[in-house]
């Protein structure tokens, strides 16, 4: 009896142990360092937008709001068509229009301005909202981003001109290359399909 | 001075006291390390012709002298720069640097310095300039606890230092390109040192159904990308030091990730946050970067076997005939590297190289070969293999593999990420010249 108590809880001790010790690694941290951030705080830096569009904030805008919002922000730099400035091209030119000056890293030409490659409508409200107007970054309210966005699907033959975007039907917009893309199984020392 | 002769030791040891009173009137008036060199110099025998002109008081004296104490330079005759990409001005029409190209032409050993590193920037970016002490890097999303860490924060965790290349997917040898440094001037390779990330995502706690993370750097357009979790988990660090002291603002001081064999988008300078997600997120980044074939996609992220000859290379002129060191870098985003061959026949035959340095994986790697140059017009070529089995492709295994028209990439750069076999021909007079066309 007594000998069959102590190998059972010879046998049981290291499977309590291991079980605590794994609770331990999924459960608390370890090092204790750094603060808690609040939820204000979380929001405040999370500009982030998903093809989902759960992060979008309430706001509303269309083409035709878009339009003039163009013209007096973006135009300066990326002409008043969206193609031959300085800056890059939002809006397919017509054929035969001269290649872009400089092909900038992702190489934006007609083929894949966002409108046209981006499968997702979300990535160009994202990257309106972080990165434009080029020195006024993150100066555009909701709205005017909206309006921006739909204005460039719009003259991209997305959407129509009088399209409402807002969080609920921006990532409802079917876009021209939704199936463009599969996503890579990336593994641990694993070859490529070409070297 | 020969010891054994007692007689000829007397004269040079009554040279060195007189020098040591020139020397000593030199220093009363001047400065201290023109002296301590003209007597080291006596003492030790060194040609003092050589002592003289290498340490004139003009030349060390003044604040060059205090600069040389507080922060080493190196020597006025050593010029290597590096350059803007031809393809887009830096700085440009809005003040923005975008690709700078290190001059992998002066090269040694596997490691760039600091100051030498290439530098990219996703939309060409003005550099922030960050107070270390308001750094806060936080982590969110789809974990337990969300946390935010001060620089001195991710310091205090258990640190590693690491030795990996970082390559630009814009780094594609055009037939164009003269020299190395324009065929292959954005890869630099470092020490790096930080925490690794999977440590950081174990303290925060990863949920369960997480399998992506997007970071951020916080240059002004706040550079997006999206990462594998698993990526994340296996290698990823978020580093602090590089090459023995902290980032250089260009390499995203004081805080960037570090993401080896990725492309370099990856890498993302001035980190500030970091989102454990469910999903691709599909940010400006990322757009640029689909692909319908899983397979030709993940090739974008993980670079391939890789390789250079960065001396004889183009733009050099061998001076004459006799022997020389063919050398180079190789690396590969699979790995370290195992082997690296190198034909001087246009590729015709081939022959192991030897390596000359440390081998890391995922990191740049010195090669050699002992060479006798005769006069003869050669191509020369290196090829690198990793510890995968993969063999670095010719122009024309790409262009096959794309179903391109086998001459087309030599008037082409390479689509996807160019890891191309680097062909230098070496023409008769000693002049060296870029042979893809």
């Amino acid at each position: 009896m007594g000998r069959s108590t102590t190998r059972s809880l010879s046998l049981l001790l290291p499977a309590m142990m291991l079980g605590l010790c794994l609770a331990g690694w999924a459960q608390s941290p370890t090092y204790g360092l750094g603060k808690t951030p609040s939820e204000e705080e979380i929001h405040a830096w999370d500009i982030t937008i998903s093809p989902t569009g759960k992060e979008l904030p309430p706001g509303s805008g269309s083409a035709k709001e878009g339009a003039p919002i163009f013209m007096q922000k973006c135009a300066a730099c990326h002409g008043a068509t969206g193609s031959g400035g300085v800056a890059p091209m939002l809006i397919k030119p017509p054929e035969g229009s001269p290649a872009p000056k400089y092909c900038l890293s992702p190489c934006i030409n007609a083929a894949n301005v966002m409108a046209l490659h981006s499968p997702y409508a979300t990535t160009i409200w994202d990257y309106i909202h972080r990165a434009m107007p080029f020195g006024k970054e993150r100066t555009l309210t909701p709205d005017e981003v909206y309006a921006l966005t739909a204005f460039l699907l719009f003259k991209s033959g997305v959407i129509k001109e009088d399209d409402v975007l807002d969080a609920q039907t921006l990532p409802q917009v079917k876009m021209p290359n939704q199936d463009g893309y599969s996503l890579p199984d990336w593994k641990h020392a694993t070859p490529r399909i070409f070297p | 001075m020969d010891p054994t002769k007692p007689d000829s030791k007397r004269p040079d040891l009554k040279k060195s006291t007189d020098s040591k009173k020139t020397s000593r009137r030199k220093f009363l008036k001047g400065s201290a390390a023109v002296a301590g060199l003209a007597v080291g110099a006596t003492v030790g025998g060194i040609s003092s012709a050589n002592a003289q002109s290498a340490a004139t008081p003009e030349a060390q004296s003044g604040q060059r002298a205090k600069d040389l104490i507080a922060y080493g330079q190196r020597s006025p005759f050593v010029t290597s720069v590096r350059i803007p990409t031809a393809d887009r001005p830096g700085p440009d029409a809005f003040g923005m640097t975008f690709h700078v190209l290190t001059p992998l032409q002066d090269s040694v050993g596997g490691i760039t310095p600091s100051s030498l590193h290439f530098v990219g920037t996703h939309r060409g970016s003005i550099v922030p300039d960050i107070d270390p002490k308001e750094y806060r890097l936080l982590i969110h999303g789809m974990v337990d606890r969300p946390l935010e860490f001060t620089l001195d924060e991710l310091k205090r965790f258990p640190s590693v230092s690491r030795v990996h290349f970082i390559e630009c997917l814009g780094n594609r040898s055009k037939p164009d390109d003269i020299t190395v440094q324009q065929t292959h001037g954005l890869t630099s390779c470092s020490e790096w040192t930080g925490v690794p990330l999977s440590l950081l995502l174990k303290e925060v706690g990863v949920q369960k159904g997480a399998s992506w993370i997007v970071s951020e750097g916080s240059e002004e357009v706040m550079g997006a990308g999206s990462i594998q979790l698993t990526k994340a988990m296996d290698d990823v660090l978020v580093v602090y030091g590089q090459n023995g002291e902290p980032l250089r603002p260009q390499q995203g001081f004081p805080v960037r990730l570090l993401v080896p064999g990725f492309e370099g988008i990856y890498n993302a300078k001035w980190l500030r946050r970091i989102k454990v997600v469910d999903r691709y997120y599909m940010t400006y980044n990322d757009y640029g970067h689909i692909s319908k074939d899983p397979k030709v996609f993940a090739m974008t992220f993980q670079w391939g076997p890789k390789s250079v000859i960065t001396f004889p290379s183009g733009g050099q002129q061998l001076p004459g005939h006799g022997f020389y060191q063919i050398t180079g870098l190789a690396w590969s985003g699979g790995g370290a590297v195992r082997k690296v061959e190198v034909s001087t026949d246009g590729g015709q035959t081939w022959k192991e190289a030897q390596i000359r340095g440390a081998v890391h994986p995922m990191a740049h790697t010195r090669f050699g070969m002992d060479w006798k140059w005769e006069g003869q017009e050669c191509v020369l070529q290196s090829r690198c293999t990793d510890v995968l089995g993969q063999v670095q492709p010719s122009r024309a295994q790409v262009a096959k593999f794309f179903d391109d028209p086998p001459d087309y990439y030599k008037s082409h750069g390479v689509q996807g990420s160019d890891n191309a076999i680097q062909p230098w021909r070496v023409a008769s007079d000693g002049t060296v010249h870029n042979a893809i066309a």
